[in-house]
């Protein structure tokens, strides 16, 4: 359960980024989690709940993207997901492919409400 | 209106497991991240680990739970400086945690440090603590199919050990079946299997640490001078 510091990291990094836009209102966090990464989502939407709830931060809305593992062959060049632990390349059947996502855990972007010009 | 952000969720982790790092290679220190499920015998595999060096051999030991200090003392009577981290319910070890008490404890390399990450398969293969290397623990009387269970440590282990060999006559256990499954998740893990009880297979872990060790004070020569 180390979801609680996933969410408390990325609530974190929110503030601090929400500081450069003073008056702006964050509506959405967007992230990307990798299968590979650890990270349990309804454990992160859980603990993202938990800590938001009462807090001015309350409304933000955590808006996960799911990554698969993807590898890259390393005999033809070819991208491919992997289902199932299945590792050869499905382009040239090769064994030799390397990981080239499945592992994140970033914080793509915020959803921000600018506040309205004075006429 | 959406502001790209793109930057990583545990950056300032990622920022000071980089200084530590940094510091390793400077002060030619090897370390190691020892991970498993609680009751693997990573302890005792440390136990047996320790007694094998002579004195001369510069080891230190971080080992982390969650509550108690059991597993120092049973670790401090080997002649090397060992400091238990007490995570107080945390389910991981994080590079703060690992650069206050190396700090406290006061270890400069050259050397050997070792750390034993608090008993969870999950958790701890999402900190990075600077180390050179991650190894998973898999005990035999756990099941072979805990490397798909939990992929996120395999594939970023670079060694698999299988413990508690001395029991796989009692046990339904296959181990090949178990790398199996753990190449399907990293097709590059390498593999030693012993026990911590009989020393079966310590020989190739021994080497395995002086290897990479070896490659570790290269590497810092190579960037120091």
């Amino acid at each position: 359960m180390h979801e609680i510091g996933i969410a408390s990291s990325i609530l974190e990094c929110v503030a601090a980024e929400a500081q450069k836009h003073p008056g702006a209102q964050v509506l959405a966090v967007g992230v990307r989690i990798g299968e590979l990464a650890a990270v349990d989502k309804d454990a992160l939407d859980f603990a993202f709940e938990a800590i938001t709830r009462d807090t001015e931060w309350e409304h933000l809305k955590l808006e996960v993207q799911w990554c698969l593992r993807r590898q890259k062959c390393l005999s033809c060049a070819e991208e491919f997901s992997v289902p199932d632990f299945e590792l050869a390349c499905p382009k040239c059947g090769a064994d030799n492919s390397t990981c080239i996502g499945g592992t994140e855990l970033d914080i793509a972007y915020l959803e921000l409400e600018e506040p309205c010009a004075k006429s | 209106m959406r502001e790209i952000v793109e930057k990583k969720v545990l950056s300032e982790n990622d920022r000071l497991a980089a200084e530590l790092r940094q510091r390793y290679r400077e002060q030619n220190i090897l370390c190691v991240n020892l991970i498993s499920s609680p009751g693997s015998g990573k302890t005792a595999l440390l136990e047996r680990t320790l007694a094998s060096f002579t004195p001369t051999h510069a080891v230190a030991v971080l080992t982390g739970d969650i509550q108690t200090d059991n597993d120092a003392r049973r670790l401090s009577g080997y002649g090397f400086p060992v400091r238990q981290i007490v995570t107080g319910g945390t389910c991981h070890l994080d590079a703060r945690m690992i650069d206050r008490h190396l700090h406290e404890m006061g270890f400069r390399g050259p050397g050997l440090l070792l750390v034993e990450n608090v008993g969870n398969l999950v958790c701890p293969s999402s900190y990075d603590l600077g180390e050179a290397a991650k190894v998973v623990l898999l005990s035999v009387t756990e099941g072979e199919d805990k490397p798909l269970k939990y992929p996120g440590i395999f594939h970023r282990a670079s060694l698999m050990l299988l413990t508690k060999t001395d029991l796989l006559p009692h046990v339904e256990f296959n181990p090949d079946l178990a790398l199996e499954n753990a190449r399907k998740v990293h097709p590059e893990i390498e593999y030693i299997a012993l026990s911590s009880k009989t020393g079966e297979g310590f020989d190739r872990w021994l080497y395995w640490l002086n290897a990479l060790q070896h490659k570790v004070q290269q590497a810092a020569a190579a960037i120091n001078s």
